[in-house]
């Protein structure tokens, strides 16, 4: 029996000011050029808070739009705001900076987040109106710090500075005194991670309707590593986050891929629910403070403002097949292999057509292509161009080449088949999944039959490979088949055992 | 005789456009020496 879909959670944390102190274009630029006009502008293209919960694409993210009902809003979309938005959604929330530092706090188990005290007061109110943050979880908040504490701390213990509305409101400290594994740089950026991952899955079981204590697995496919001078990257994140999150019952590992990671997680989920090895498997992934303003140069430079504003999380459960959600096919996954080659024809080849033809399936036979859902608001102003409809235009063209469509129908294609980005450029991110909850949606309302879920992944960036890597599934409405054909029912062990009875009494009195 | 003909030849490629190595077969067959080829990811 295939799995199923059960349930999604989308969420981001508004991070302004680790936009300025924690992307790397900045960070880099303060090094480089540290009198540069960038630094010294980009402070005033900073979105307030209200600004990114009205962003239309933002609400999509979040559930409260449609990528349709955005595709009807006339680009670009950071001068629009959608009327009424809320910060909660049907799939999740976007969580303000405050809130989310004493998240930060709340997922350290090692005392290395420090904050101010009266941060804290003002804080931990608003925490407690939250719906999901319960009594245990809003227990692991510590009182706080007095300022001149974590002044000291970030002036002489290389401590990484957290601030709020400019001011300095806490730390994150190192972990070790020479390990880089264990700076504070990259337990600041591990902790964020951890911190995005929680809150997707805190709203996974809440929006959907879920028992924690059902949850045997979680797999973390973000693209951080966390460990020590003899294990970096040892994980693991994914236990880590299920601890915090009250997931008592469920152990996990991290699966990574760069941005193709989500796609690989959810086929591995699905294998280990079809196999029968687990009946309830998380794939969740936290944001990446790296990529704050990655493109904020050119967003800057075009007077806009910086879009890049936001940490991005997801929560995926795949669950055993319930003969009502829709399915996971994992006879139609395809894979950019080793020997695949890089040109744009082989690569949509391997990770579209491949599965499809080993299923006499058309690419027209799909409703709906997830694969790189990038917010063009973001890429278009940094020359990167719009990265989805870059995917839809290839997968048409190949449709074409194969006949599958005719070329006059390429553009209505990229339409029919295709959907407007709105994830925000946070690499794992976007890659197919944020279109997994709508997707399951759509399918379990009848407006489309099926999509496929494509990952892309640049392991080049590494230094291992020059490889690019890729993977896709299909998933479909339930077919409605909750028991495996050629399996014994009750009946008919009874039957067979009466049998067997009935054999052995008749040989007892042939004795 | 090829536009690229013995000409030295930077290649960036983009992850969701035309990778670098894409690029590199393309330009070596028309004559060109790549002295510099990387795929950019933007996203």
């Amino acid at each position: 029996m295939n799995s199923v879909i059960k349930g999604a959670s989308y969420i981001l944390a508004f991070t302004p000011e680790m936009v300025m102190q924690n992307g790397t274009t900045q960070t880099t630029e303060k090094i480089v050029n540290p009198e540069s006009e960038y630094l010294k502008q980009l402070e005033s293209h900073l979105r307030t808070y209200e600004q990114v919960v009205s962003y239309p694409p933002n609400q999509a993210y979040i559930g409260n739009i449609h990528p349709n009902e955005l595709a009807q809003i006339e680009q670009p979309w950071h001068d629009k705001a959608i009327e009424g938005a809320s910060r909660f959604g049907k799939y999740g929330e976007i969580m303000p900076e405050d809130e989310f530092i004493c998240l930060m706090q709340i997922c350290d188990v090692f005392d290395l987040v420090k904050l101010d005290k009266s941060f804290v007061a003002a804080t931990k109110e608003k925490l407690e109106q939250h719906p999901l943050m319960t009594a245990d979880i809003i227990a692991r908040l510590k009182e706080g710090e007095d300022a001149e504490l974590i002044s000291k701390l970030v002036s002489e213990e290389h401590s990484e500075a957290l601030y709020y509305n400019k001011e300095l409101v806490g730390c994150v400290k190192r972990a070790h005194d020479v390990d880089v594994n264990l700076s504070a740089h990259v337990i600041h950026e591990n902790l964020t991670s951890k911190a995005t991952n929680v809150l997707s899955l805190l709203n996974l079981v809440a929006k959907n309707n879920i028992n924690k204590e059902d949850i045997d697995y979680v797999i973390d496919c973000s693209e951080e590593a966390c460990g020590d001078m003899n294990q970096r990257g040892g994980g693991n994140f994914a236990k880590a986050c299920a601890e915090i999150a009250g997931f008592v019952n469920a152990t996990g590992s991290d699966v990574r891929g760069f941005c193709a990671a989500p796609t690989h997680a959810l086929i591995t989920a699905a294998s280990l629910v079809k196999a029968g090895t687990f009946k309830n498997v998380v794939v969740s992934a936290g944001g990446c403070t790296a990529k704050l303003g990655m493109n904020g140069k050119d967003h800057v430079k075009k007077g806009l403002p910086i879009l890049e504003d936001v940490l991005g999380g997801f929560a995926v459960l795949v669950s055993a097949n319930d003969g009502i959600n829709p399915e996971i096919r994992l006879d139609l996954v395809g894979r950019h292999s080793v020997g695949t080659g890089s040109s744009p024809q082989a690569v949509i080849s391997a990770l579209v057509t491949e599965s499809l033809d080993r299923a006499n399936m058309k690419i027209t036979d799909i409703d709906k292509y997830s694969a790189e859902m990038q917010n063009p608001d973001i890429t278009k102003p940094a020359g990167a161009g719009d990265v989805p409809m870059a995917n839809y235009k290839m997968i048409g063209a190949l449709g074409v080449k194969r006949g599958d469509i005719e070329k006059k129908d390429l553009a209505s294609f990229t339409v029919d088949h295709g959907m407007v980005g709105w994830a925000p450029t946070q690499g794992h991110i976007p890659s197919g999944v944020p279109y997994v909850g709508i997707a399951r949606q759509d399918i379990l309302d009848g407006k489309i039959k099926n999509a496929m879920i494509i990952g892309k992944g640049s392991l080049f960036l590494g230094r291992m490979t020059n490889l690019f890597d890729g993977v896709s599934f299909v998933i479909e409405a339930n077919q409605g088949k909750t028991k495996e054909e050629g399996t014994v029912s009750e009946e008919q062990i009874k039957g067979l055992i009466a049998q067997a009875l009935k054999n052995f009494a008749s040989n007892l009195l042939a004795e | 005789m090829s536009l690229l003909q013995g000409k030295k030849v930077i290649i960036i490629g983009d992850r969701d456009g035309i990778p670098g190595q894409a690029i590199e077969e393309c330009v070596k067959t028309a004559g060109a020496e790549v002295i510099f080829s990387s795929t950019e990811c933007f996203v």
